[in-house]
């Protein structure tokens, strides 16, 4: 289905690339150029991605703004884009998200600027492109073509580090994204072992899963394949190396958009496709997703650095979306997207703010800050907004998401709910502790006394984001109202199970829908 | 009408929060006006559905759905009924006075627009706590309150003592957090709703004593946070660090009495779980009596009058505990009067002398500032339930209560416990305003004076409430007025079987034992009889532990702070992130991965020879294997 009647998907993921293409021509001397060119590409890709939310229809959860056209043709390939309430949230973040980042650049970033510009919008494509893939090769390449801008962005315009940091970023999520494509021609073989078709359309494979034993396999491949995205613990060390090193922008579109491929794919691969799997993991995951919660915390808390602090956060706050996802219960699984969002906008804030600071002054360490409050009030007020989103304080965005995790772990199980309800103690204390030595106390160090407030640039890049915090926390049906049906479906898909019968060496696989309570 | 009205009494104070906050640079000037100004209509606004449930009615009025989840919809709506009339009063009602007092206080600070943008915005949120119609959104307003007392403990946060008080008050409250949001799943879980329009009339069918005694603990575990019972006290005492105002407001009239109301507002549930009701009178009781013992002998009258608030919210703990939900609103209200002045007395004495905050440098205070000391003697007064001040009504509401509910243990201890009350509050203020001045020539270094009127009328208010403010608790025409307005909403439910007792024993033993008290500090700090300096020597040791508080925050540093700190550096991060997970395991993996290539090295010599050494050794490997199946 296609409302638009017009590619708009299309349009979005590879208006940034052709932008791309064209600054390839652009003389690498003008470099304020590239940084108007570069942004009114992408402030143009995000308005172009408007219509997206306007026309989606809410009552359907079939894919919409579809495109279809064959790729490889005998093998069943298809160049199929589509989104749902479930990915077209995350396709609007990357489009709003990316030009923030972009803007945070404009004075951090004076090496190569040409190239980091091309780099963002490069990997602003592949980034889209693997929220709106609907077939699992498609959705492979693209899986993979974001990977190279990331490893340029921190292995070219990280800190010291930054060789080491890439490197183990590239090999570890590279390992598991070999597993992922061994596990998609598994299911292309094994899908046409079962069904007699070659196909590798994801909407199909959704509607259509293997039997149990088949599903195990496929099930665990791609389970490695995202939790190191996610990341899950203990899959989680190469964040910290990977946020600690790459430049602001890297950081945040790294938290706000790549960490959630991986919680996306676990929405569209693992638990439609496998369902067994996932009741027969489901607690597993959740005692992951939990040890991650706490464990991010803990760790998190005592941590020198405050883009290691916030990187640590992430475990935990991905935990939660994890937690709200294999509940396996509506609010809870809406809550998980929903975190997602809030992630992406708090924590990219997060590390937009340390950016602000670290341009100034050149150093992340919470030790080297404190009394900034009275030095810079404006950027400490930011701060404590986002600080007070990422504890969930009600009315902004992070409590909704939580109390709604929450609430779909404990009508899961209520033991989930209570122990995880603990998690909001701990946030507390790692992010009030970072902000008191930071921005609280006396300025000690007379290097942070001509700290200056932030910019207009700033200022127009915060903003936003503040906006967001507030809307998501006060109305957040806007944004639950899209995903309900998709939600819906999923959970359907999610919980209907396939029986087969062993023991005929001629496997007819028969179907019985058990929809579970819940 | 009356829902935009009702509406509006939220969104005053919100609008004065939005304007000295976001224009604060500008409105530096007026910004105790326009602050006090936004909650002055907010009070007036107020009275209107105050007048409607008077008249009976209750006002509840739904705006827009907030969280509409498939499986719970909270609504964003407002309630006014008989519970929150009181509190709606209480709240605008004291801010208002400790707004204007503010204006003089905080008079030449250079956060003067952040102090009344922060207050405003705490007031918006207590309202929310009180008004909101479920459990949700009252939950809003719980983490409010907490954020704003967070926000202005730590008002001078230069001070590394406010900024740390100021979180230590944020987190000790999220432990109690934790537990009233358990307490809302359970609610959501067995209801399927968080509006309390949705779920006391149902309880009975719905809830047995088990899930009944488990919502009713994990609620007061938020109650045990916000309003600082022990074991959860220990943030009170720090939070003194705030300026006055603040711990007039928050931590002594309004925010802390939170978990009072919350318990009264689930009544229903209570009622039905004995054993949560037990609890909740017990913790009340022990931490009346554990905190005036700490009262006794501290030297700072904001702490002294800090431990006060702790004992008196163990009254009102007692009150609902006991299932004499009205006496425990009532004392709530009669404290917010009396206890308010108490602190805004002791701000005008800070204020005066420049900050300084021990007795031991005060004494004799009366003659500089004659109204404060008249004031303060009203409220102490008031506070040791001397008839017919406010305090004397609803402490004797409660501890009568408690008796005749089946409770005679909690009586004994509370009146012991007023007995305490009246000591150490008659110890300060003969103290601070009356005897000799103990250190020479103080006063007229620091030109002690009487605060201006902006903060002496706002006091006199109070006073005057402390004074006729429990008379609503008197024999009116066979009924009392403020129990026959509370039970309505939360009709008493003795656990025990009632018994009868003449009740002028019950006031006659009251009155003796505040009595007394006074009488105790009179001989001690006015005749000196006996020297306070003699009773802390004969009893050495308890003085010490008093004087210490119990060591329980240096056990919670020691015991709870600091191995979980170290835990998680030197354990959780250095051992098991670091070297374990990260080079152990995924450093490890490519360590192996980069062996296994290096051994297989060797085997790529280069040489001709070798290959085809390692060629025949397959064949004949291969055939070995091949002859041997076929045999």
């Amino acid at each position: 289905m296609n409302q638009l009647h017009f590619p708009i998907l299309s349009l979005i993921t590879f208006l940034p690339l052709a932008g791309a293409v064209l600054i390839a021509f652009i003389n690498e001397k003008n470099e304020n150029f590239i940084r108007y060119f570069t942004f009114g590409i992408l402030v143009i890709d995000f308005i172009i991605s408007l219509p997206l939310f306007f026309a989606f229809d809410p009552s359907t959860y079939h894919m919409q703004f579809v495109e279809r056209v064959p790729w490889i043709k005998s093998l069943g390939f298809q160049y199929y884009v589509g989104v749902d309430g479930i990915s077209l949230f995350l396709v609007l973040l990357t489009t709003f998200l990316t030009p923030i980042a972009q803007l945070s650049t404009w004075k951090a970033v004076n090496k190569k600027v040409k190239l980091f510009n091309i780099v963002i919008l490069f990997m602003q494509t592949g980034m889209l492109g693997v929220f709106i893939s609907l077939d699992m090769f498609l959705f492979y390449v693209f899986w993979e073509v974001q990977l190279i801008p990331m490893y340029l962005m921190i292995g070219i315009w990280g800190g010291p580090n930054r060789v080491f940091a890439t490197m183990k970023f590239f090999l570890y999520t590279f390992a598991g994204s070999v597993l992922m494509m061994v596990a998609i021609m598994a299911l292309y073989f094994l899908n046409h072992h079962y069904t007699g078709v070659y196909t590798s359309d994801m909407v199909k494979l959704m509607s259509t899963p293997l039997p149990a034993h088949i599903q195990l396999w496929l099930f665990l491949a791609f389970f490695v394949a995202f939790a190191i995205k996610v990341p899950m613990w203990p899959f989680h060390t190469w964040l910290p190396w990977a946020h600690v090193e790459a430049p602001t922008a890297g950081s945040v579109l790294l938290a706000g958009i790549l960490l959630k491929m991986g919680t996306y794919g676990f929405l569209r691969f693992n638990l439609p496709m496998f369902p067994d799997m996932t009741h027969a993991f489901a607690v597993l995951v959740i005692v992951l997703a939990i040890i991650g919660i706490f464990y991010g915390a803990f760790v998190a808390m005592v941590q020198p650095d405050i883009k290691k602090l916030v990187a640590y956060s992430s475990v935990s706050h991905l935990g939660y979306s994890m937690l709200g996802m294999f509940a396996l219960t509506q609010v809870g699984m809406e809550g998980s997207i929903l975190q997602m969002l809030n992630h992406g906008i708090s924590t990219g804030a997060l590390f937009l703010a340390v950016g602000i600071v670290y341009e100034r002054r050149h150093t992340r360490l919470i030790s080297e800050y404190g009394g900034l409050a009275s030095l810079v009030p404006v950027f400490a007020t930011f701060f404590m907004i986002f600080t007070l989103s990422s504890i969930a304080v009600p009315g902004t965005n992070g409590f909704v998401g939580e109390f709604m995790i929450l609430l779909g772990a404990f009508l899961s199980h209520p033991v989930y709910g209570i122990i995880v309800a603990f998690g909001g103690l701990f946030s507390a204390v790692y992010m009030l502790t970072m902000y008191k030595r930071v921005v609280f106390l006396k300025v000690t160090n007379p290097k942070n006394l001509d700290l200056e407030d932030m910019s207009k640039r700033e200022w127009i890049y915060m903003v936003p984001l503040v906006l967001f915090v507030f809307w998501i926390g006060l109305y957040p049906n806007t944004f639950l109202s899209k995903m309900r049906v998709s939600v819906e479906h999923l959970l359907k898909q999610t919980n209907r199970t396939v029986q087969v019968s062993m023991t005929s060496k001629q496997i007819q696989p028969v179907k019985t829908v058990v929809v579970k309570k819940g | 009408m009356m829902s935009v009205i009702l509406l509006f009494v939220v969104l005053a104070p919100l609008t004065g929060f939005l304007i000295n906050g976001l224009f604060g640079k500008w409105t530096k000037p007026y910004a105790g006006v326009i602050a006090s100004l936004a909650l002055a209509t907010s009070f007036i606004l107020g009275l209107f559905p105050i007048m409607s449930v008077l008249n009976g009615h209750i006002v509840e009025y739904t705006y827009y759905t907030w969280l509409p989840f498939k499986e719970v919809s909270v609504p964003f709506g407002l309630r006014v009924d008989a519970l929150s009339a009181v509190m709606l009063f209480v709240v605008t009602f004291v801010s208002t006075m400790i707004h204007i007092y503010s204006i003089g206080y905080m008079h030449g600070d250079k956060g003067y627009s952040r102090f009344f943008a922060y207050l405003n915005l705490f007031v918006t949120s207590m309202l929310l706590l009180v008004l909101g119609n479920s459990y949700l959104l009252m939950f809003v307003g719980w983490e409010g309150v907490g954020l704003c007392s967070y926000l202005l403990i730590g008002f001078w946060y230069e001070k590394d003592t406010a900024s740390d008080a100021g979180e230590k008050a944020f987190v000790v409250n999220r432990i109690g957090d934790a537990g009233f949001i358990i307490g809302v799943l359970f609610i959501i879980y067995h209801f399927g709703s968080a509006t309390y329009s949705n779920i006391f009339p149902r309880a009975h069918q719905v809830l047995n004593t088990t899930s009944a005694t488990i919502i009713g603990l994990a609620l007061f575990l938020g109650a045990m946070g916000k309003s600082a019972q022990f074991p959860l006290y220990i943030w009170l005492t720090d939070a003194m660090e705030g300026p006055t105002p603040v711990s007039s407001l928050i931590h002594a009239a309004t925010m802390v009495t939170a978990g009072v109301y919350m318990v009264a507002r689930s009544n229903v549930i209570y009622s039905m779980a004995p054993i949560a009701q037990e609890v909740v009178a017990s913790i009340g009781a022990f931490t009346a009596f554990y905190a005036a013992t700490m009262a006794l002998t501290h030297k700072d009258i904001k702490r002294i009058l800090a431990y006060s608030t702790l004992s008196q919210l163990g009254y009102m703990f007692i009150g609902v505990g006991v299932g004499a939900y009205w006496t425990g609103m009532f004392h709530l209200m009669t404290h917010a009067f009396f206890k308010g002045l108490l602190f805004l007395g002791a701000g005008a004495v800070m204020h005066s002398m420049r900050g300084l905050l021990s007795i031991d440098l005060m004494g004799g205070l009366k003659k500089y500032m004659p109204q404060t000391a008249a004031l303060m003697v009203i409220a102490s007064l008031a506070i040791s339930g001397i008839p017919p001040f406010a305090g004397f009504f609803s402490k004797d509401a409660i501890l009568a209560h408690a008796l005749e509910f089946g409770h005679p243990y909690i009586w004994i201890v509370g009146e012991v416990t007023a007995f305490l009350t009246a000591f150490y509050m008659f110890r300060f203020v003969f103290s601070v305003f009356y005897g000799e001045e103990k250190v020479p020539g103080l006063y007229h270094e620091l030109h002690t004076h009487e605060a201006p009127s902006v903060m002496t009328i706002p006091m006199w208010v109070l006073g005057i409430m402390s004074i006729i403010g429990g008379l609503v608790g008197l024999h009116i025409g066979g009924v009392i007025p403020f129990k026959h307005l509370v039970t309505q909403i939360a009709p008493s439910t003795p656990i025990a079987d009632k018994a009868e007792y003449p009740e002028s024993l019950l006031i006659g033993v009251s009155v003796t034992m505040g009595l007394l008290g006074i009488f105790s500090a009179w001989i001690i700090y006015i005749k000196k009889l006996i020297t306070a300096e003699k009773i802390a020597k004969t009893f050495k040791p308890i003085y010490t532990l008093l004087a210490n508080t119990y060591y329980v925050d240096e056990f919670v540093y020691c015991c709870i702070v600091k191995p979980f700190w170290w835990i998680s550096t030197n354990l959780l991060w250095k051992i098991v992130d670091v070297e374990i997970i990260d080079k152990g395991g995924v450093d490890g993996t490519g360590w192996v991965a980069g062996r296994i290539g290096y051994l297989l090295r060797f085997l790529q010599t280069g040489f001709i020879n070798n290959y085809a050494y390692w060629i025949s050794f397959g064949i004949i490997v291969l055939s070995g294997w091949y002859i041997v199946k076929i045999i």
